[in-house]
């Protein structure tokens, strides 16, 4: 059995001895050039003049590409965008945000092309920027025509009858993605006019897509290669188009080598950014705290391209109910179009944004009511898993005058009209709320905060319900290659990219199972465009679901053809020759799998295969918002506690438990290093990571010095992560669920338990009102605010009683 | 650069994984990274940022006074005269050994997409052949953005019983055979003489002690300097000597040195200390550098200027000194003369009622919103001296001397504390930045008052002490 194993990932040996090769390491054939972009000065306007004769007379400058050297050259200026085309990759007017990049550098090294770049002279006409989404909004300034607008029920109606009503506006800070290697690709020209390309992407298809447009050459002329990036988190899987295309650019116009990465700074002011949102919300309760009417609002912003931001978009709508059954919802998500680098894929793609949404209004509804707030979350919760009944036959039941009361509850859906049919959040919930003693440390806190006139703790519980599937359909494919050799070696290659979730690892476990050996046997090579074809990004958190399923159909073609060649030498039918431990036996002979690899090549029987795989049962309408979207839902649950001194606003998180669902996991020890991962960085986005842009459109955070993403020191100190291993109702590969993203959404809990711990401050009479990043100032605030509310009632108090 | 020809004797000598180099024909502000990865074709140390704060590129250093860990990307060629490198590609055994810490990073998962892994895995050799545990601070300069540390953690405290391997202490053995050579282009003193000397007569050269913050006009502003000196070579700086009631502190002693040096006399200084960047980083950074840069953001003033240091100058054969606070006149510039250096600084060695207050953005490896340091004397419950002293406040490291003025002779009560408060006021018009809004800057500066009071009444008041 390779499947379940708690394996190392696969390069664990290479990393720790730093023979792990990272593109900047691979050797390139001698003369490589070094490229750099040369960047706007300014946020918005157009270019009046531009000298750049110190820039090619700088030492070391080989060339130097404009946008007119590529209208000359290639007719045109290649787009860099995954989505509408309005990504020009360089500018010889138009400035549409800060550090732009306006034209390329090409130098006998990265040094001397990063001093040269420095060196332009240039003139511009500047132009009020917009920056804010509430510029945007009053410009109208967005993607699409308008609102996005889904409902289900009527939202309006029942808020109007609900005997209580909450409002609010929640702040929700961007995020950089500070995968540890920057973006960076090569290009080597070929001897035919073609180009090998080396790219540290998420989506090598797109790159090679992107590249043969920009050089007007066929797809199969392009060939990308990647073998593992430093990172990704969706930072590189739009984002390495630039670097790629003017490699190959630069590359066919010197017919050399050439070489591109982004100094850290000039990758967080170029690069896009997980979106930032406001979310507005209107909501009808009950005395319990039952949403029974909900109106959000969703102003995202999506900087100065489309980029990916519809489909992000549509995730946080897709996500703003959470877990919770809102019979009578509206959401309206405006996509702002703005004067900041651009909002783009980020690990949760635009579903934290929403999560966060319906977990600040549980929390709010728990502070009106004085209820606890996992209260609340209980009675708004869908139906669980086992109290419905699903299948066919029970889509239409008869629910007449006479039928018996205590029917099966039907299958609740989700706003898109999705059915909940695997929902698993009360067990989950129920299970880790005892055995991290939510109810006796609640109680301890409350005690402890009423003897510390400084320090205060909080404790809060969030629950995650987070969607499988690209939601564009049609990315829901993958391909695999595998090849098993005369000496009983596998080959394994897929479409999918490693960018340190493991995923080769867990493709090689699935493949070395259907073989019966183990996962070392398994050669993982490096991701290939001309070796899988049409390959969707490594997204959506779906690269095990995908590519595990894909290998898996191509090693049991493979293992078929054996099976069936072995069967037909011993006279049996292939079902009787199996592939374990190692050896092939059948009918009490047993050889080793070599050796009937070796037989099986001498009798003439492939031992290759492709595979493919499409994701079942998935349907879509983005434009009405309806449909499955989502093959399966993977669950999770966190408790967090933290502490905040109410003198400066400092905070950090002390506990945190968590209990998630990765079905039955390919490997539990990759599993758990996602979600503690996930977890951290989920935390991070809602604390202490502020991008902060100055009044001129400036990104002022561009560096680690400044832009503070968790330490060591910040995770929490106790960590108790456990996975719920049930197996996945859906025939996924293995019975496991995606994991990349869902346990991002653990985070907020860590969110919450600030809020809690500042709501100890005040009396109750006012809701902190928390935004996102709690930073140590907006915690401050937030304990300020609550204050001066204690205060004010006091007063009023005091004067009544007067 | 130019320089003196390369001759046989010029060149930077060091060990590089156990093996005797000699540098030649390389600028002088030449990084270490670039030099492994681009001529030496040793790519198992990352650049990740370029400027010191996120340690992929972390070397192992040795000398005489034992190994530590600095960032390669910020660390220039002729820094490493006379010492031993090791790269992650040295920590394994020379017939390729896992070292105990590389072990326990695998079995423990401790690596996801890998690329800070070299990084850390040299962080933690190092602690490891020193035998320190606090595996949070050792690690507080390695960034990892996918595994959220804690099985890096794991691995680290799986490993701390494993013997040192005996390739990680030969390095001291081999330093001897590296002679003192000329570095080209650069000055290398190795006395503060021959520094007076010479920066009399070169008085616009850049001096490079730690390199943490000029490395950054390098890699950062991609500046050339020239002329340029090294001054980590000059011994005599990096003495720390007690002299009576006082502890003179050389110029060029480490963070890391200084630290060590105030943990019984000051513990609430070497606690900020601690949270003064990261390891690698206070391991070059020197006090000497902290102050003559002039940042109003460095951590090393306003608890110098609490503890009423004065700081001793150096121009040729004069010498004069200063209480420290009139060393800094306002922003970026100081009261010193072309040619002058700062050559140490001295403080008492005692004051129990000091307290110094980090405020950033994030606890640790992260440059101070405000730093808030309170030196106040109570006797019969009255204040008979006052010394308070701010970072990030002005465009100086600068006292509160309204606040000081409103504690001054009164008694030592929540009331004189609010008074104190709302004078401070009065001392400071903060700048809002990136890291803090002026008014969060003065209202929690004004606060740091009150947690003083709370602090020396023994009421909890650091949120770092609190346990789940």
């Amino acid at each position: 059995m390779s499947i379940g194993k708690p394996l190392p990932h696969d390069s664990a040996p290479l990393h720790v001895t730093g023979q792990a090769r990272y593109l900047d390491d691979i050797p390139l054939p001698a003369g490589v050039l070094h490229l750099a972009f040369g960047l706007s000065t300014i946020t918005c306007g157009e270019i009046t003049a531009m000298d750049l004769s110190a820039v090619r007379s700088a030492p070391g400058v080989v060339a130097v590409i404009t946008a007119e050297d590529l209208e000359r050259e290639f007719h045109g200026i290649p787009d860099c965008s995954p989505s509408l085309g309005d990504e020009p990759l360089l500018t010889s007017k138009q400035i549409e945000f800060h550090s732009r990049p306006i034209f390329i550098v090409v130098a006998e090294s990265h040094l001397a092309a990063r001093k040269a770049a420095r060196r332009a002279k240039i003139e511009y006409r500047e132009a009020p920027a917009l920056l804010t989404p509430e510029e945007a909004l009053a410009a109208n300034s967005r993607f699409e025509d308008g609102p996005s607008v889904w409902t289900m029920g009527d939202a309006a109606a029942a808020i109007a009858a609900a005997p209580h009503v909450i409002e609010g506006e929640l702040e929700v800070g961007g995020q950089e993605h500070f995968y540890l290697e920057g973006q960076i690709a090569a290009a080597v020209p070929g001897d035919d006019g073609g180009v090998h390309v080396y790219s540290s992407t998420q989506h090598p298809t797109e790159v090679q897509h992107k590249v043969a447009h920009a050089l007007h050459l066929p797809m199969s002329a392009v060939r990308v290669e990647t073998r593992r990036m430093g990172g990704g988190f969706g930072g590189k899987e739009a984002q390495g188009n630039w670097l790629a295309i003017s490699c190959a650019l630069a590359a066919r116009m010197t017919g050399r080598a050439c070489k591109m990465r982004y100094d850290r700074d000039d990758d967080m002011v170029v690069t896009g950014k997980r979106h930032d949102i406001k979310v507005r919300y209107k909501v009808g309760h009950d005395d319990e705290g039952r949403v029974l009417g909900i109106e959000y609002v969703h102003l995202i912003r999506c900087g100065w391209s489309q980029d990916l931001s519809l489909a992000v978009a549509d995730r946080a709508m897709l996500h703003a109910e959470n877990c919770y059954w809102m019979p009578n919802i509206r959401i309206e998500s405006h996509r702002l179009k703005t004067n900041t680098a651009s909002g783009t894929a980020y690990r949760g793609f635009g579903g934290p944004q929403g999560i966060i949404g319906a977990e600040r209004v549980m929390d709010h509804i728990a502070f009106a009511l004085k209820k606890d707030p996992v209260e609340v979350r209980r009675v708004n919760y869908y139906r669980e898993m086992g109290d419905v009944k699903t299948g066919p036959g029970t889509g239409k039941r008869y629910a007449g005058a006479h039928s018996p009361k205590a029917a099966e509850p039907e299958v609740q859906t989700t706003p898109y009209r999705m059915p909940v049919e695997d929902f698993i959040g009360r067990a989950m919930m129920d299970e880790l709320l005892a055995s991290c003693d939510y109810w006796g440390r609640k109680a301890e806190i409350a005690e402890w905060n009423a003897g510390s006139p400084v320090l205060k703790r909080g404790i809060a519980f969030t629950p995650v319900k987070f969607g499988i599937s690209f939601t564009l359909t049609w990315l829901n494919q993958a391909g695999a290659l595998v090849h098993v050799y005369q000496d009983g070696s596998v080959h394994l290659n897929h479409g999918g990219t490693e960018m340190g979730q493991g995923l080769n690892q867990k493709v090689a476990q699935v493949v070395a199972h259907v073989f019966g050996l183990d996962a070392e046997k398994v050669r993982i090579t490096p991701t290939d465009t001309g070796k899988v074809p049409n390959t969707s990004a490594t997204a959506a958190s779906s690269g095990s679901d995908l590519n595990g399923m894909a290998s898996k159909q191509a090693a049991e073609a493979i293992r078929d053809r054996m099976a069936a060649f072995l069967a037909e030498k011993h006279q049996v039918t292939a079902d009787k020759v199996r592939f374990e431990d190692g050896m092939v036996r059948v009918e009490g002979a047993e050889y080793p799998f070599e050796q009937v690899a070796a037989w099986a090549y001498q009798a003439r029987v492939s031992l290759s295969s492709t595979g493919y795989y499409a994701t079942p049962k998935i349907t879509w309408d983005r434009v009405k918002g309806q449909g499955r979207p989502f093959f399966y839902f993977a669950y999770g649950v966190a408790v967090s506690e933290v502490v905040i001194d109410t003198l400066t606003g400092e905070n950090r998180i002390l506990r945190a438990d968590i209990l998630h669902d990765t079905g039955s996991s390919l490997n539990p020890a990759l599993d758990i290093g996602q979600v503690e991962g996930a977890y951290v960085q989920g935390a991070g986005w809602l604390t202490t990571e502020e991008l902060v842009w100055d009044g001129k459109g400036r990104l002022a955070t561009h560096a680690p010095s400044t832009y503070k993403i968790p330490a060591c020191s910040d995770r929490p100190r106790v960590f108790n992560v456990k996975l719920w291993e049930r197996p996945n109702p859906e025939d996924s590969v293995g019975k496991s669920k995606a994991v990349g993203e869902p346990p991002f959404n653990l985070g907020i809990s860590a969110f919450l338990a600030l809020s809690h711990a500042v709501e100890a401050c005040g009396d109750g009479s006012v809701y902190p009102d928390l935004r996102a990043p709690a930073t140590a100032e907006a915690v401050l605030a937030a304990v300020d605010r609550v204050r001066a509310g204690h205060d004010f009632s006091a007063k009023n108090r005091g004067n009544a009683d007067a | 650069m130019t320089g003196p020809a390369d001759g046989p004797e010029s060149g930077i000598a060091f060990l590089l994984n156990g093996a005797p180099v000699r540098v030649t024909g390389e600028s002088p502000t030449r990084t270490l990274l670039d030099w492994l990865r681009e001529t030496r074709g040793l790519c198992g140390t990352k650049e990740g940022c370029n400027e010191g704060d996120c340690g992929a590129c972390t070397v192992m250093v040795t000398d005489q006074d034992g190994s530590k860990a600095l960032n390669a990307c910020i660390l220039f060629l002729p820094q490493l005269q006379g010492k031993a490198v090791r790269t992650v590609e040295g920590i394994a055994g020379p017939q390729g050994q896992a070292h105990p810490v590389q072990s326990a990073m695998v079995a423990h998962h401790g690596s996801q997409c890998g690329f800070c892994t070299p990084g850390f895995v040299v962080s933690m050799a190092v602690a490891h052949a020193n035998g320190d545990r606090a595996h949070d601070d050792v690690l507080a300069g390695n960034l990892c953005r996918c595994t959220g540390y804690a099985p890096i953690i794991r691995a680290a405290e799986a490993a701390v019983e494993a013997p040192v391997p005996e390739w990680m202490t030969a390095d001291r053995a081999g330093l001897a055979q590296l002679a003192a050579t000329e570095v080209p282009g650069a000055f290398r003193p190795t006395t503060s003489e021959e520094l007076a000397e010479w920066y009399l007569a070169n008085p616009d050269a850049v001096l490079v002690a730690g390199a943490t913050d000029v490395g950054l006009w390098v890699t950062k502003q991609l500046r050339d300097l020239t002329p340029v000196a090294f001054l980590n070579g000059i011994a005599d700086l990096r003495r720390i000597e007690r002299q009576g009631d006082t502890l003179r502190i050389g110029a060029g002693v480490t963070i890391t040195d200084l630290r060590a040096a105030v943990q019984d006399l000051h513990p609430s200084f070497a606690e900020m200390l601690r949270r003064y960047a990261s390891t690698q980083v206070r391991n070059a950074a020197t006090i000497g550098g902290n102050i003559a840069n002039g940042s109003p953001i460095g951590d090393g003033p306003p608890a110098l200027i609490a503890l009423d240091a004065t700081l001793h100058l150096r121009r040729g054969n004069d010498r004069r000194e200063m209480p420290l606070e009139q060393f800094f006149i306002e922003y970026r510039k100081q009261n010193r003369l072309p040619g002058e250096f700062v050559e140490a600084v001295s403080i008492p060695v005692t004051a129990p009622a000091l307290r110094c207050y980090k405020l950033s953005k994030r606890f640790d490896q992260d440059i101070s919103a405000v730093c808030g340091c309170f030196n106040v004397t109570i006797a019969d419950g009255r204040v008979t001296d006052a010394r308070i002293a701010f970072g990030g406040m002005a465009g100086i490291p600068k006292r509160a001397s309204h606040a000081e003025a409103a504690l001054q002779g009164h008694e030592w009560t929540e009331a004189t504390i609010t008074r104190a408060m709302q004078a401070m006021a009065q001392d400071f018009a903060p700048l809002t930045d990136m890291r803090a809004s002026s008014a969060y800057r003065m209202k929690t500066a004004q606060n740091m008052m009150r947690r003083y009071f709370h602090d020396l009444a023994g009421v909890p008041v650091s949120v770092l002490e609190v346990e789940a």
